[in-house]
């Protein structure tokens, strides 16, 4: 088969971080290409440049034996290049034929004929399997609908070569069956697909080839047919550890955070976190693995108060606090996945940030007592180590690896029983995931509790004494540290089922 | 009891005073539906209106009058285009800076032009149908620029709902990553609603000096922009709906004069106050009903920057 696409080379920065490390992919006519990787492997990055919302740092784009330079979609669009986002591009308030019309030039010219699109998409329809409605609102449609009206907007509009990003995250497995149909069909006549996702099974269940990104750079490329889901999932996850931390032995001590039958919902209204029980004991380390979005933020913010409980109880040693709020759950510290939006008020200083759950304890009458503050945020300024120009910079200047420093300063300090750290190292550089990764462990040494919810196999592997798997709202096995296997958990991650040792 | 006479001329001149009101909502209906806020509404109007009454003067031609009032409406829409599409600032900001600088400016240079009379547009009586007892005077006995702005609003329903440019105007202001994503050009999309905004506001502006008022008095907009913003929520962002919307308006504002006139007792004030109290009861009826139809655009007064994360 002939290549269609290829991109040699590629690089993307956003500020220090690298997306896309010199990644070389290359894509023939006619096949479903899997591009597989976890979260933040650089899939989507890679996708957005060659759809023309990004512009790459370095290398070049060859589509159709042709060197392009895709300035913005439009460019894309014309050079014959669909792209179904992850989050949907389409306009709530106008209906099916307005969103798939949209951008379009139909015969007559800013007239919109009507009946020609209305033949045209009852001709796609047909030949793909796809139906819509096509004068229904979209607000009314299911997210399946949805999706159907996104590629019927690529085919519309002739494309040659069609990138679905995460398609069937969103699903049901019966929409995925008729959605996989599609696909297939769509190749049938000539297209070409790109499909990213970190499913395992799906990958290999629907594409031809597949490339496997991990941290912005590429692993490797290889035939669907000639390959298995163990070797696809050490590519995916990696094996290099970066760091070597060793963990002083310890006994756990009495039980600290209990967790029972716990159910939560996310924004939509969606249960996210589906009966899900757990405990952890004085200096210990529960690591819960898994891809995000799998329920891990909706189940911390449940445990820190920031998100309500429809069922179940958390148990913070021995005391109910399952209504309590933020204030009433003092002694947890919360290390967010989202440092600048949760972790932090970024317009505010430095020293303010620090003070932010402390207020209370620095009153002079009805004023502040910012002597007594100032004194306090020097030293813990420098107890932990955070560089920055002043005590009174604004916190949302300070790099990544500082503004982490100053969460775990806050949150540390505070003498707390149990820590719940989300992704606490994403994004830092080395020195940073070391220090993060020591002061975690210091806090197990003096008796602390520790929830740790990675997408890094290497930090749990690293860090937990006990690791849980979260996928899809559940928690599939909880198993010893010692006991756990490296490829196991990541297959678990994946999707895979539990296999009982 | 009611005097028929009275009622007719109530309606004629609640057309009158409504026309420019239909104009500055019209326009700001366009710059709203693709996703920027201008609220320097009075600001351009008395802009255009001091533009159009001095080049009328100066050229004997009301005409060229409301042309340019137009165009210094623009390039006012175009100083707001440039900071909140181009730099991403702050609309509300840039809007409300255009509301001073119009007025000043206007004040400034409009010393002179106090007391002077310009040539002003004059009333198309419609041949046989101005005839008509009591509905001649409402309808057919208007200036040029009342009738075009009803044929105005027409078009420019025509074209946000049944001709491309519209789609691509009402997704740029509803979902701007959308459009961005069908290869339209956000943008310049905004660029141009924002101008031809600005351009029928001045327009609105020019209409009150040479074909209402006849005259040029400082800050003779007296809130009719603020009226225009209010009217834009009343109207739904329909441009059909602010025909009525602004006659309506135009009629609450007249009618002041009107009840004094005839002796009725009711405080200036009072009436004053009327189009705005309206205008709470309908965002109270919008909210409470929640339908899509009266909503603003979702992107709206939102900068839009590609790829950029949520």
């Amino acid at each position: 088969m002939e290549t269609l696409l290829e991109m040699r080379n590629i690089v993307k920065r956003f500020g220090n971080l690298v997306a896309n490390d010199h990644i070389d992919f290359e894509v023939r006519r006619g096949e479903i290409h899997g591009l597989l990787g976890e979260n933040g492997a650089g899939k989507t990055t890679l996708m957005n440049i060659l759809y023309g919302i990004y512009q790459p740092d370095e290398g070049e784009i060859i589509f159709e034996g042709k060197k392009v330079r895709f300035k913005s979609p439009k460019d894309a669009i014309s050079a014959g290049i669909g792209m179904v986002h992850q989050h949907f591009m389409l306009v709530p308030r106008m209906n099916v034929f307005q969103n798939i019309v949209l951008g379009y030039r139909t015969p007559h010219d800013p007239l919109i004929n009507q009946k020609w699109v209305e033949e045209r998409v009852e001709a796609l329809s047909e030949k793909y399997g796809i139906d819509v409605a096509l004068y229904e609102t979209m607000m009314n449609l299911s997210v399946g609908e949805e999706q159907r009206v996104e590629i019927l907007k690529a085919l519309f509009r002739d494309v040659k070569l069609l990138i679905l990003d995460e398609p069937t995250a969103v699903l049901t497995p019966q929409e995925v069956d008729s959605l996989f149909y599609a696909l297939k069909s769509m190749t049938k006549s000539g297209l070409t697909i790109i499909f990213i996702t970190h499913k395992l099974k799906e990958a290999l269940k629907v594409t031809d080839r597949i490339t496997v990104l991990r941290r912005g750079k590429k692993v490797g490329s290889v035939k669907t047919s000639e390959t298995n889901e163990r070797e696809l999932t050490r590519m995916m996850v990696g094996r290099d550890i970066v760091l070597d931390i060793t963990k002083p032995p310890r006994e756990f001590g009495k039980e600290v955070l209990r967790v029972e039958d716990l159910w939560v919902k996310d924004e939509r209204g969606n249960y996210a976190v589906k009966g899900v029980s757990f405990s952890i004991r004085e200096g210990e380390i529960l690591g819960i693995a898994g891809i995000s979005g799998n329920g891990q933020r909706e189940l911390e913010e449940a445990i820190a108060g920031l998100r309500k409980v429809e069922k179940g109880r958390i148990i913070l040693d021995g005391q109910d606090i399952t209504k309590k709020g933020v204030m009433e759950r003092e002694n947890i510290a919360y290390i967010p996945e989202d440092r600048i939006g949760v972790g932090l008020a970024p317009s505010l200083s430095v020293l303010e940030n620090l003070m932010l759950k402390d207020f209370k304890k620095y009153r002079k009458g009805i004023f502040l007592d910012f002597g007594e503050m100032e004194k306090r945020g020097r030293e813990l300024i420098e107890e932990f180590s955070v560089k920055t120009p002043s005590l009174h910079s604004s916190a949302g200047a300070l790099s990544g690896g500082n503004i982490q420093r100053l969460i775990l300063a806050r949150e540390l300090s505070r003498n707390p029983r149990l820590i719940i750290a989300s992704q606490p190292t994403r994004g830092l550089d080395v020195a940073g995931i070391d220090y993060v990764r020591r002061r975690l462990i210091d806090a197990v040494m003096k008796g602390a509790a520790v929830l740790l919810i990675s997408e890094d196999l290497d930090e749990i592997f690293q860090l937990a004494d006990r690791i849980a798997v979260m996928y899809e709202g559940e928690i599939r096995g909880v198993v010893d540290r010692e006991r756990a296997n490296y490829e196991k958990v990541g297959y678990l991650m994946a999707g895979g089922l539990e296999v009982t040792a | 009891m009611v005097d028929p006479n009275f009622i007719a001329s109530l309606l004629a001149s609640s057309i009158r005073a409504g026309t420019p009101l239909l104009y500055a909502t019209l326009g700001e209906i366009i710059t709203e539906r693709s996703g920027v806020l201008n609220l320097g509404l009075e600001g351009i109007m008395i802009t255009g209106a001091f533009t159009g009454f001095a080049i009328s003067l100066a050229t004997g031609n009301p005409w060229l009058g409301v042309l340019c009032g137009g165009i210094a409406g623009m390039l006012l829409a175009l100083v707001h285009a440039f900071f909140s599409i181009t730099l991403k600032a702050n609309q509300s900001i840039t809007g409300l800076m255009l509301v001073l600088l119009g007025l000043g400016i206007t004040g400034f240079l409009g010393r002179n032009y106090i007391g002077e009379v310009a040539y002003y547009l004059d009333l198309i009586k419609i041949p046989v149908l101005s005839d008509l007892p009591y509905l001649g005077e409402v309808l057919f006995s208007h200036d040029p620029l009342a009738y075009l702005a009803v044929i105005l609003a027409a078009l420019l329903w025509f074209i946000l709902f049944k001709t491309r440019y519209g789609l691509e105007i009402i997704a740029a202001g509803e979902k701007p990553e959308a459009a961005d994503s069908m290869g339209v050009d956000v943008d310049r999309v905004r660029y141009i609603s924002t101008l031809f905004g600005g351009f029928l506001v001045g327009i609105g502006g020019a209409y009150l000096s040479l074909a209402y008022a006849k005259l040029w008095t400082e800050g003779m907009t007296a809130g009719r922009g603020w009226i225009s913003l209010a009217l834009v929520i009343f109207s739904g962002w329909m441009p059909q709906r602010a025909i009525f919307g602004a006659y309506l308006f135009g009629g609450l504002d007249v009618l002041s004069f009107k009840l004094q006139a005839i002796g009725v007792g009711i405080s200036y004030h009072f009436m004053k106050m009327l189009p705005y109290v309206v205008t709470i009861l309908v965002l109270l009826v919008s909210v409470i009903r929640k339908r899509a139809a009266f909503g603003a655009p979702t992107a709206l007064g939102t900068p839009y920057v590609r790829g950029k994360k949520e």
